[in-house]
């Protein structure tokens, strides 16, 4: 039913089993933020992986979808599960309009339209200061009561619940790719003429991709705000974005587990390096060439082809 | 005190001017942009670091070497350029075989390691850079007072972005570059010496970029984001114009430096976005851009 080849079963269950055991060994917050980065990122690579478009803009989505949910919960005293979903449907909303405009040009411009209509977002952020809080940000976030009745205060609370919706997140990216739909996804990837040709309406299939990667972004956004109660200029800013890009990039564009290895890479790099601030950037900018000069195919692009997998 | 549509006429003039200013530089930098593009078939990234970079380099000429502005206007590009051959040479090159965003992914890091290290050296507030004594002062004339220093940015930016327009469209040099635009195979069977054409077109739409750093040193405060800043604008610039003509890519910088200035006046609020809502409206009216061909 998931249409997953048996490599790639079994790194399902591999992933399922180390994120089961993790919280035990490692830091829950620092694994929470892992997988809301690689729920951002699945998005990111459904759109840089499988139809072939570079969005240098998705921190909107990510950011919005942060403030809103953060709003709906603090604010609104909105369930957690119903701030995450409305999230979703503020990156997916910001997502129609945005795609609308966007998918009217290709490649280099399809990537600076992106990161200028990002710039309305963030505008918007930094001004209307009573929903946002501008340069302080939304601050002190509650996690509230599951569904009103589990508080997702206690971190392994959190971590089940953020867990169940990066799995729910997984196999619904794996499920639109693996899907008619995702066949001719690939195929106007692969030669967006012939795909025309062929009398496939190309716009509204980049339009529903660009839709699901700001959805899913929303989502991560939203749950990210839960996790470290905080919602900053930072998760809607231009350095977020280049970030969830160099996440696809050096987990491997184009695949499955790439996104995730690639968000736990760059966040522990985040992690271990913050103490040196501003050589962040430097690692990061090195990594980006790197990958681009070196490794094209990322971490899990590398291993798979090394065992001659589809991972 | 004279009006202009309600507005008092020196707010008008004076917003007018500071939208030319910006429009000098969008025009310089996104020159650079589609020159590269033409040739090289990547959208430069670093673009806006480099720009950062000649800045910079402005300020290290006279607080190092007590190398002046005047020299420095030369000098700085010339260097700026130099590196801009290294980066051709030693990354970007790489690039060309492979799919278009690959060019656009490594330049994007390279502008993160620049301002990065920029950051670590200099501070994220920067230092601050001043003018020749002989440009400093204002000029009255009759109807606004004009900085001089100001005034001196739109002629120098004009006859840069002149004299860039005038190689490229006028001069055997340029038909050269616009053959190879077209076609390099058939350049290179011609005798020409392609792969260093497109080095030194780097190096030469890098050297703009620096050329613009020198014009923005005393204007604004040098520091390592004023790059990034500028930017996303003349990205979205670029976007409205399309990259397919010279002439064009200087008109639409200019044009939307005067649009933003005049929003300043009517509607301050609007003025740092309004630029991206004439992209918005270009995108659906004519979506290959202003002088574009569809991309």
């Amino acid at each position: 039913m998931l249409g997953f080849t048996r490599a790639q079963s079994a790194g399902f269950v591999l992933m399922v089993a180390i994120l089961l055991a993790a919280p035990f060994v490692a830091y829950p917050i620092f694994l929470m933020q892992v997988m809301c980065y690689a729920l951002f990122a699945m998005g990111a690579n459904l759109l840089m992986g499988y139809i072939g478009l570079l969005s240098l803009g998705q921190a909107a989505f990510f950011g919005m979808g942060g403030y809103v949910g953060g709003y709906a919960v603090q604010s609104l005293h909105l369930t957690p599960e119903l701030g995450v979903v409305l999230g979703g449907l503020t990156g997916a909303a910001i997502g129609v309009v945005f795609g609308w405009l966007a998918i009217r040009r290709q490649t280099i411009y399809f990537a600076m339209i992106t990161l200028a209509l990002a710039q309305f977002v963030n505008f918007f952020a930094v001004q209307d200061t009573g929903f946002t809080g501008g340069e302080n940000g939304m601050q002190n976030i509650p996690r509230g009561k599951l569904f009103g009745m589990v508080a997702l205060g206690p971190d392994l609370h959190l971590y089940a619940f953020t867990l169940v919706i990066f799995l729910a997140g997984f196999l619904f990216a794996h499920r639109v790719i693996h899907s008619p739909f995702g066949q001719v996804v690939k195929a106007i990837r692969e030669n967006e003429s012939r795909a025309i040709s062929l009398g496939y309406k190309v716009d509204q299939y980049k339009w529903i991709i660009f839709i699901i990667a700001a959805f899913l972004a929303g989502i991560a956004g939203a749950l990210n705000a839960l996790v470290t109660k905080i919602v900053t200029l930072t998760d809607v800013g231009n350095v977020t974005s280049a970030i969830v890009v160099l996440m696809v990039l050096v987990g491997g564009i184009g695949t499955v587990f790439g996104p995730l290895i690639g968000a736990a890479i760059v966040i522990a790099m985040q992690y271990y390096l913050a103490s040196f601030s501003d050589w962040v950037t430097v690692i990061q900018g090195v990594i980006f060439i790197a990958c681009v000069l070196l490794f094209r195919r990322g971490v899990v692009g590398e291993f798979a082809a090394k065992l001659k997998l589809s991972l | 005190m004279m009006m202009i549509f309600g507005k008092p006429a020196p707010l008008l003039f004076g917003q007018l001017l500071l939208g030319i200013i910006n429009g000098s530089f969008y025009a310089m930098l996104s020159l650079g942009l589609a020159i590269i593009f033409g040739l090289l078939r990547v959208i430069n990234f670093a673009h806006g670091a480099l720009f950062m970079v000649g800045a910079f380099v402005t300020w290290g000429l006279l607080h190092y070497l007590g190398i002046d502005y005047w020299v420095a206007l030369f000098a700085a590009p010339l260097i700026v350029g130099a590196f801009g051959l290294l980066l051709e040479r030693g990354l970007i090159r790489f690039t060309y075989k492979l799919d278009i965003l690959y060019g656009l992914l490594l330049t994007f890091g390279l502008a993160l390691v620049l301002e990065g290290l920029f950051t670590n050296g200099f501070g994220s507030s920067g230092v601050s850079y001043n003018g020749p004594d002989i440009l400093s002062g204002t000029l009255d004339l009759g109807f606004m007072f004009l900085p001089v220093y100001r005034g001196f940015v739109i002629v120098a930016a004009a006859l840069v972005c002149f004299a860039v327009w005038f190689t490229i469209e006028r001069t055997r040099l340029g038909a050269l570059l616009r053959a190879a635009t077209e076609n390099p195979s058939l350049v290179q069977a011609f005798g020409v010496n392609v792969p260093r054409l497109v080095a030194l077109t780097f190096a030469g739409g890098v050297a703009l970029a620096g050329f613009a750093g020198v014009l923005a040193a005393p204007l604004y405060s040098v520091n390592p984001n004023m790059g990034s800043d500028l930017i996303n604008t003349v990205f979205a610039v670029v976007v409205i114009g399309g990259m397919g003509s010279i002439g064009g890519a200087i008109l639409t910088g200019f044009g939307l430096g005067v649009i933003q200035g005049f929003t300043e006046v009517f509607y301050p609020p609007a003025s740092s976005v309004v630029v991206f809502a004439v992209m918005a409206i270009v995108l659906l009216a004519r979506p290959a851009g202003l002088f574009g061909k569809a991309a």
